[in-house]
Formats: C-alpha cells, sequence, structure tokens
C-alpha cells in the first residue's frame, strides 16, 4: 500500500499505518513493551482470551457488555467487584508465571495472563 | 429480531401434562406442542386429550375444581438496567403485576424465580419488593446470578431468604404440593455452568426423602436444571444428580428462568420450563454471538416478556403451565 507516495511525510505514516495493526495482532503472543496492557469484555469473551506480559505490568479489564461481569482469578490471587457497563478492574502482575481467570458470574468466560 | 422468532415468543401456550399416561401419549404431546405456537390451550381430563383455540375457551374456569392450586411465575425483572433493550424495566415490571392481577383464577402466591436485581444494589431489591406488594401475595424468591454479585448474596438473603437455617435453598408445602427452591448461582467454577454444590444437593435428598411418591414436586431455580445451551451456560453441572433424587416421584415440574425466553422440555416423569423475563428478552440458542440482552423495535418489547401462570388440579397430577405476554 500507498507506494505511489513519495513525500517522506507521506512514507511515515504509512508506515505506522502498516505496524500498528500487527502490533494488535499480536499481542497475544509477544510481550507487551507499555506496562499497561486493556483486554476488553466484549460479548460474554475476554480479548485478547490469552495476553503475555512483562512482570509488573498491570492489566486493566474494560467491561463493554450491557450485563455486569465480575473478574475473578481461578487460584483466587484476584476477585473484582461487579463490573457493570464501562467499568475497570486493573491488577498488577509482579512475579512471572501463567494466571488463569474466569468471569465468577458466567464461569463459561475464561482467560489467561502470562507473565515473562 | 427476525419476525417468525418474535411469532414464537409472542405464542400464549398452556400444556397439561398428566404423569400417570391417561391420555398424553407421544402423540398427543407433539399435537399439542404443535397448536401451542399458534395459540392453543390443551387438557387433558378424564383420560382425554382435548384442544382448544386460545382465547375461545376460559381456561381457568374449566380448571376449578376442589383442591385447585394456582400460583404465577415471575422471573428476570433485572431491576437496575437501564441500557437500549430496555430502558424502563420498572413499568415492563408494573405491567407484569397488572397482568398477574387481572388473571381470572387469582394465583395463591408467586414465583420469582432470580435475577431480580441487575447489580445486587440495596435499592434495585427495595424496588422490586415494593412493586410486588401490590400483589398482595406471599413471593417466594430463589436468586439469580445478579443477585449475589457482592458478599457472597448478603443483600439478598437478608431480604428474600427462608431458610431458618441460614442457607438460601429452602422447600415448602402448598396444598399437597412440595416446592423446593433451589440456588445453582452461587460458587461457580471456571468453564463451568450453574452449579447446586455438593451441600445443596445432600439437603435436597434429605429433604425428599421422606415424601410419598405420589406427591407432586415443583421444583424452581434460576439457571435451566436442563441443558439447554451449555455453550452460552445455560444448564447445571450437577443437575442429573439433584434429578435422581426425584426419580421416585409420579410427578415433578421445574420452573426455571435465566434466559429471557419460555421453552419446555418433557423427560420421563419430569416436565422442565423456562419463563420469559419481565425485562428484556435474550437470543433463541446459538442466534446471535453471544446471549446479551437483545434489542427488539420499541412496539415488540411487551411481545417478548411475560409472566407464568400455573394450575394444578388435584388428584389428577396435572400441572398446566401457561405463559402469557404482557400485550
Amino acid at each position: 500500500m500507498n507506494k505511489r507516495f513519495t513525500t517522506s511525510f507521506l512514507a511515515i505514516l504509512s508506515i505506522i499505518a502498516a505496524v500498528a495493526p500487527a502490533t494488535a495482532a499480536d499481542a497475544a503472543s509477544n510481550p507487551q513493551t507499555s506496562k499497561s496492557i486493556e483486554v476488553k469484555v466484549d460479548n460474554f469473551t475476554f480479548a485478547p482470551e490469552t495476553i503475555t506480559v512483562p512482570a509488573n505490568a498491570t492489566v486493566t479489564w474494560l467491561n463493554r457488555d450491557d450485563v455486569p461481569h465480575v473478574i475473578a482469578s481461578t487460584d483466587g490471587l484476584f476477585r473484582s467487584k461487579a463490573l457493570d457497563t464501562d467499568d475497570k478492574y486493573a491488577f498488577t502482575f509482579t512475579k512471572p508465571g501463567t494466571y488463569s481467570y474466569f468471569c465468577a458470574v458466567h464461569p463459561k468466560m475464561i482467560g489467561k495472563i502470562v507473565v515473562r | 429480531m427476525k419476525k417468525s422468532e418474535s411469532g414464537d415468543m409472542n405464542s400464549k401456550a398452556l400444556i397439561q401434562h398428566d404423569h400417570n399416561f391417561d391420555g398424553v401419549d407421544r402423540r398427543g404431546f407433539l399435537r399439542c406442542m404443535a397448536w401451542a405456537g399458534t395459540g392453543a390451550l390443551c387438557l387433558v381430563q378424564g383420560g382425554v386429550l382435548k384442544s382448544y383455540a386460545l382465547g375461545s375457551h376460559d381456561h381457568s374456569k374449566k380448571l376449578d375444581g376442589v383442591g385447585e392450586l394456582s400460583f404465577a411465575q415471575i422471573s428476570d425483572s433485572h431491576m437496575g438496567f437501564n441500557k437500549a433493550a430496555n430502558p424502563d424495566v420498572v413499568a415492563t415490571l408494573k405491567a407484569a403485576v397488572d397482568k398477574i392481577n387481572a388473571l381470572p383464577t387469582p394465583p395463591e402466591f408467586i414465583l420469582h424465580t432470580g435475577d431480580v436485581s441487575h447489580l445486587s444494589k440495596p435499592e434495585e431489591f427495595d424496588t422490586v419488593q415494593q412493586m410486588l406488594k401490590s400483589l398482595n401475595r406471599e413471593v417466594f424468591f430463589v436468586p439469580g446470578e445478579h443477585d449475589v454479585l457482592n458478599d457472597e448474596g448478603a443483600g439478598f438473603r437478608e431480604r428474600f431468604g427462608r431458610n431458618p437455617q441460614g442457607q438460601i435453598w429452602y422447600s415448602f408445602d402448598q396444598k399437597g404440593i412440595h416446592f423446593i427452591g433451589l440456588v445453582n448461582v452461587m460458587n461457580l467454577k471456571a468453564g463451568g455452568l450453574g452449579a447446586l454444590g455438593p451441600e445443596q444437593l445432600e439437603w435436597l435428598e434429605k429433604d425428599v426423602k421422606h415424601l410419598k411418591h405420589s406427591t407432586p414436586i415443583v421444583v424452581f431455580a434460576h439457571i435451566p436444571l436442563w441443558s439447554v445451551y451449555p455453550q452460552w451456560g445455560w444448564g447445571t453441572d450437577d443437575s442429573a444428580q439433584a434429578l435422581s433424587y426425584l426419580k421416585k416421584f409420579g410427578s415433578v415440574t421445574v420452573l426455571n428462568g435465566h434466559i429471557h425466553q419460555t421453552m419446555q422440555k418433557v423427560e420421563g416423569n419430569v416436565t422442565f420450563h423456562t419463563a420469559f423475563s419481565t425485562a428484556f428478552p435474550q437470543p433463541a440458542p446459538g442466534k446471535a454471538e453471544g446471549p446479551g440482552p437483545m434489542k427488539v423495535p420499541a412496539e415488540q418489547l411487551r411481545s417478548v416478556l411475560g409472566i407464568t401462570d400455573v394450575n394444578y388440579v388435584q388428584g389428577q397430577h396435572a400441572l398446566a403451565v401457561v405463559d402469557s405476554t404482557l400485550v
């Protein structure tokens, strides 16, 4: 894309445009460079369902559904209050490991945080 | 929402089933089901199955008789919900209350099968409690998952708890029928469905042990006790064990909510039934990406919300379950 653009200004824009979606797509597998990562709760699913983050990263869940959800780790490490629409919950993962969690209200909803 | 779906949900249906098999064979039942979709009434009396077009026959009078028990079920009032699928859940609950008050045979009491509130807030519980006072009837509640979001359901227990031992589940008897209120919305396991848990199952086994086999049983709980659509969590992991304790009984009726649409299923001696919500509809299983609130045109909303009216004729082991919309 954008091959016909020759000015350096537009070339930079095109690089940004090409890189941005790739970053989002890789979020599930690559450790995040940013220390604040968001998981969207949308249509009874966590997106991304599995996310890899560096130690000391803070993961923020944002409820985009019309119904409340409760973010709860399977082993009891963390548990949010009921999150209404557009409510957020944040937890900071200090130690490497794999953290499974689910929605305590709708337990079919499951997700995983991998801390490297 | 597609028109054909709303047509199904619009329908009023009454199926009277007799677990002594005096007339309702498989063919008869299927005929009933076929009729139900177009709004019909099926009655089994004296072993003969009769069907009537709804509206042409006052079924309530037909059921009059000694020992009759009539009660109503409401469900999923979701007080506090204010999104597009229904910005005024107070108005629709009010319509449900009016509908019950207008029933030709006044129900003796009301069952509420959970999700009284949307967010377990005290003011949400209070509003529903206040509104249901105009029914002038006792209301028996079981919680939905929306009622126990915080503090292990303390707010719900304080208002609606009935078990002197402090558990949320309970049972009671009315005119020879044993009613059991079960709770399958707490201590849920990751990846699982609704759950009753070992403590409640043990209680249930003891609760029904002393009853005669001829005692009609009505179980009411929020999440369906049959596998409606596990992909959306519409089922209960340990319901089979609970139902195994009820096998000895001739007539078992299970009333649920949670899925905001009516469904029926007959399995041996057990008839399962889910009720309308008074707040908002949800999609048919698998017909949407997820089970969230479904927006229908405002003028159609009351045709997909409703109440359930249940009649029991003593001596016939028969419960007649009638769903009707708020329109």
